[in-house]
């Protein structure tokens, strides 16, 4: 059951074109099975049945469709069309035999949702058997089997992240201390501009789950992502990142032992420059960073001394209905 | 507007795959310096930009940038776009200038959402 299901997944055939405009509900209805979303216990009519008594059934199970079957292989399905057709002819007694539709369109539960959802689309009809690799009947596939079907993934995909979120805002509830902080470190190597921005998207990934408010987690992100550059650009001899994160105040480091500055003033001062061309090439260096840094954060302190290194401070306070954690509990 | 709709209007071809196109743009924001952009632009903005580095998608993520479009049929290479996939941020290339796109969109009714400069 599950090669026949890789199998199917491995030969569907999407054009680039058609790939290009793919939402992740419509991924979903490729990724997901027609198996995994239809119902399984499906009511069934034998065709000995009098249509008034598949009346009743309808009725009691609330449905609007059932397959017929006999000695376990599917023959037709039996509607409320049909259900009004014997009804108007006043011929509730006949057997549904008589007025099920024969030609069955069916789907296989191995195939992704995407073919049920194209004959929904071709043929304008309410419900579709399902059928295994033996082609005996396995469930039913409404549009609103779909609908539901679709919406549970997304609520899963959603809730994997809302718990991961969870863990992380309530690790300043669970531990007691005086003062608890989190420490979050990063080595930056000189040069390595593919990478730049690497340790930044960790740490503004980090502080979301944390509970930061999306505002509070771009004002890190920017700020300590000019900094990693800075380091990746100038610290001849790489360097490191430490982020230590306080419910009420996070504060940013990064520490290198390169060239340093020799004009802190003249450094601080837009579009003042010591990068070379190769670096504009990449959209840095133009003497933006360190005034970019001194607008995202509350407190900026920038400490060098030539042939040393360069220590950079970054503060950011958060207010009381920012704070991290889950301070609700709090008196 | 939709961000379907904003590729139709500059002819824009999407090279991310699996990336949803069904969200809403708040407006534009226009630069090939980074920096700029981190300086400059509100968050679900989408970027015009001629720079096809690794960095455009990294600043992406840092500024919350809505969809990234190299303008003048700027093609990143593969590394640039499995980061984009990974990090869900569409990329869109376009074969028209960067004042073209711009004027584009902005008959188009979308918005600057590039703060003017500010001493602070």
């Amino acid at each position: 059951m599950e090669n026949s299901e890789e199998s199917v997944r491995k030969d569907r055939v999407i054009t680039d074109g058609a790939a290009n405009l793919i939402s992740r509900v419509e991924e979903l209805a490729y990724e997901l099975t027609i198996g995994e979303v239809m119902s399984r216990n499906v009511k069934t009519i034998a065709p000995g049945t009098k249509m008034g008594d598949v009346m009743e059934t309808f009725r009691h199970a609330r449905i609007s469709g059932a397959p017929v079957v006999s000695n376990g292989d599917l023959i037709g399905i039996v509607s409320l069309e049909d259900l009004i057709r014997a009804l108007r002819e006043s011929n509730i007694q006949a057997p549904v035999g008589e007025y099920m539709t024969r030609q069955v369109m069916t789907v296989k539960a191995a195939s992704p949702l995407i073919e049920a959802l194209k004959v929904f689309d071709q043929r304008h009809i309410g419900r579709l058997p399902v059928v295994d690799e033996n082609n005996k009947l396995a469930g039913i596939i409404t549009k609103g089997d779909i609908t539901s079907g679709v919406m549970r993934s997304l609520q899963y995909d959603y809730q994997e992240e809302e718990v991961r979120k969870y863990r992380a805002r309530h690790l300043f509830e669970d531990i007691i201390s005086d003062r608890t902080s989190l420490t979050l470190r990063y080595k930056v190597k000189h040069g390595e501009f593919a990478l730049g921005g690497n340790a930044s998207s960790h740490i503004k990934k980090a502080l979301l789950r944390l509970g930061a408010s999306p505002q509070i987690a771009r004002r890190c992100g920017i700020a300590i992502y000019e900094a990693e550059m800075n380091i990746i650009i100038h610290a001849t001899r790489g360097g490191n990142i430490r982020i230590e994160i306080e419910p009420n105040q996070i504060l940013m480091e990064t520490l290198d032992d390169g060239p340093g500055i020799a004009d802190i003033a003249l450094a601080m001062t837009p579009g003042y420059s010591t990068a070379p061309d190769s670096i504009r090439e990449l959209g840095f260096g133009a003497g933006m960073g360190l005034k970019n840094i001194h607008r995202c954060v509350d407190d900026m302190y920038l400490d060098s001394t030539p042939g040393r290194g360069t220590r950079l401070e970054m503060r950011i306070n958060m207010q009381s209905q920012e704070q991290l954690g889950d301070t609700t509990h709090k008196s | 507007m939709k961000l379907t709709e904003l590729i139709k209007l500059i002819d824009g071809v999407v090279l991310t795959k699996g990336v949803n196109l069904n969200c809403e743009v708040l407006g534009g924001c226009g630069a090939d310096l980074m920096s700029d952009v981190l300086a400059y632009s509100q968050p679900d903005a989408v970027l015009l930009t001629g720079l096809c580095t690794m960095q455009v998608v990294r600043t992406a993520m840092m500024a919350d940038v809505a969809a990234i479009i190299f303008v003048r049929d700027k093609q990143p290479n593969d590394d640039i776009v499995q980061l984009a996939n990974r990090e869900k941020i569409p990329l869109i290339s376009t074969v028209h200038g960067m004042f073209e796109v711009c004027g584009r969109l902005h008959c188009a009714g979308l918005q600057s959402l590039e703060h003017a400069y500010d001493e602070g």
